[in-house]
């Protein structure tokens, strides 16, 4: 009986994310999918009209509705670049260029991303360490959970700067600044998330390892390690996002030579929000497989402990 | 009836020669809060036997949970002396000299069930393979053979609750301290656990220290019943109750067995006074 139930659960398991993708579900997202380009179409028409107008009336062109719409489609600089020509841009950028060339996307990519890893790794570490003395001291605890919180109220616009400047005048350039910047975003999630993490088990729970006159140290792996794990990847999922818009804000002062936020940048000098745009939806689609990644580590570790049924 | 006065007899008449596992003199405990002291224990006089089950018993607020942390040495008295083992409580702990059933299984989701048997002794630093041997022997004992690699949640709740007895067992303690342990369960799986709780207590031998507020529990389960009261927590009966060792549930029926639920009824009602 029991046997049939757990393969049962494991059967289950292994059909939820394929059953979710495929069945009941697809129709809605493919649907909701549809009407935000629908309205990104509309608003591309709304927003570019004024300029397309102007044209026609300067080169006195008699236009019809068609004609007006067309030219909403393929400006150069449009005020809101319509979807497909986002995606020929970044065909373009991504698929069809060297990713050694200075104009590839993925170059691009993998500039900001090199800086946005660091900076996780660092901050994840630095964010459970925090962790692990604010949940075990009350003097740390008194002492760091004010500047913790602080820390997240300065604009990471206002400090960015700063940070690139200071250790561009002690000789530290390119990778490196721009991790710290991730870095200071990203552990904060990952100390709160840890803290309440790492004091979920329950009073039977910590009873339990002092009526086995356990170490603190023990008690620490036996208990408080994996009670937290659950927590600390809802964590991480939204620390690496951060991280990644970290490295990003982190490029725009310097006027970066390369990295997304450097495509942003130079987006915006020249008006090409064709390039922006692109840079843009390249920077979402990479945070989007990096909190993908996450989640899948998540599964496979929760799973191989039990807790995931 | 005669039967089992000649029972009460014969244990008071080892008495002597039995060593005190847990011996308490004089014992207070008063929490202080905000609203003024709360007098949880006062002039706790008790001493339990090698070999013995006794019970606590009283309503909710009568310290009994306090005492048996107080033995476990989870809480501290205020005053009077206690000895667990010869020892004092915190050094009973630090020997690891006894088990504590909470409650609630209290075990780590995280962990199969074997593993969570053996935690303890990984504490310890047993070697892997002795744990295992452990961890198979005691979850036979609790009737648990076969579950070893399955997670807690994949079992009911009656069978979490034996495998926390054989987490508790398998370190082999002198003492077992048993808070409620079946309180969160239905009659039907508390009364059979009664019934295995009973034979594991005469294959064992080890002296068990119980808290309950079921009366036919503790009159079914006992050599000796503590009867409780609360405002201030202390102890106002302790019931001898020598039924033979091979009892089943049926003895529930006799009129040996009302008699002394029918003490322990008076007792707690006359501990109740008339504040409520």
């Amino acid at each position: 009986m029991a046997m049939t139930t757990e393969t049962a659960v494991l059967e289950t398991g292994k059909r939820t994310l394929l059953a979710t993708a495929m069945a009941g579900q697809a129709g809605p997202v493919s649907l909701l999918l549809l009407a935000l380009v629908v309205i990104w179409y509309a608003g591309a028409v709304w927003m570019n009209a004024p300029w397309a107008i102007d044209r026609f009336e300067k080169q006195k062109i008699d236009w019809s509705a068609g004609d007006l719409l067309r030219a909403t489609m393929v400006q150069k600089r449009p005020i809101l670049p319509a979807p497909h020509q986002v995606l020929v841009e970044m065909n373009k950028t991504i698929l069809q260029k060297k990713i050694t060339s200075k104009r590839s996307l993925i170059y691009h990519s993998w500039v900001t991303l090199s800086s946005t890893l660091l900076g996780f790794a660092i901050g994840g570490i630095l964010g459970i360490l925090l962790a692990v003395g604010i949940v075990h001291n009350r003097t740390l605890e008194k002492s760091l959970m004010p500047w913790v919180i602080s820390s997240q109220t300065i604009p990471i616009l206002a400090i960015a700067p700063m940070v690139i400047v200071v250790l561009g005048a002690i000789g530290l350039r390119g990778l490196v600044p721009k991790a710290i910047i991730s870095t200071y975003l990203c552990f904060f999630p990952v100390t709160i998330g840890m803290v309440k993490g790492l004091r979920s088990p329950g009073v039977l729970e910590m009873d339990l390892m002092r009526t086995f006159n356990a170490s603190p140290w023990q008690t620490f792996w036996m208990l408080r390690w994996p009670a937290s794990l659950p927590f600390l990847f809802t964590s991480l999922k939204v620390a690496i996002a951060i991280s990644l818009v970290g490295a990003i804000v982190g490029e725009l002062p310097t006027g970066a030579q390369a990295g997304l936020g450097a495509r942003l940048l130079a987006g915006s000098y020249y008006g090409q929000t064709i390039q922006i745009w692109s840079a843009l939806m390249t920077a979402a689609v990479l945070a989007a497989l990096l909190v993908v990644l996450i989640g899948v580590i998540e599964r496979v570790v929760l799973k191989r402990m039990g807790m995931k049924r | 009836m005669a039967d089992a006065q000649e029972r009460i007899a014969s244990t008071a008449g080892l008495e002597s020669s039995r060593r005190h596992v847990v011996d308490i003199e004089g014992l207070k405990l008063t929490f202080q809060t905000a609203d003024g002291p709360v007098f949880a224990l006062t002039d706790i006089n008790l001493k339990v036997d090698e070999g013995d089950f006794v019970s606590f018993i009283g309503p909710s607020g009568c310290g009994k949970t306090t005492l048996l942390r107080v033995i476990a040495d989870l809480e501290q008295p205020t005053e009077g002396s206690i000895m667990v083992n010869g020892v004092s409580p915190h050094e009973a702990r630090m020997a690891r000299s006894y088990g504590y059933i909470f409650q609630a299984p209290a075990l780590y989701p995280w962990r199969t069930i074997e593993r969570n048997v053996t935690l303890p002794l990984e504490v310890i630093g047993m070697a892997k393979a002795e744990r295992l041997e452990r961890a198979r022997r005691y979850l036979k004992l609790v009737n648990l053979a076969g579950f070893e690699k399955k997670y807690p949640w994949q079992l009911s709740g009656g069978m979490q609750q034996r495998a926390s007895i054989a987490r508790a067992l398998c370190v082999d303690p002198e003492l077992l301290l048993m808070d409620e342990p079946f309180g969160a369960l239905d009659e039907i799986v508390r009364d059979h656990l009664n019934e295995q709780l009973l034979q594991l207590w005469r294959q064992t031998e080890k002296t068990v220290v119980f808290v309950t507020h079921s009366i036919p529990e503790a009159v079914f389960l006992s050599t000796r019943i503590i009867v409780m009261s609360p405002r201030p927590g202390r102890i106002i009966d302790i019931i001898d109750c020598g039924f033979p060792p091979d009892r089943t549930l049926d003895i529930r029926e006799t009129p040996e067995f009302q008699e002394v639920a029918h003490r322990v009824r008076e007792g707690l009602r006359a501990g109740h006074g008339d504040d409520d």
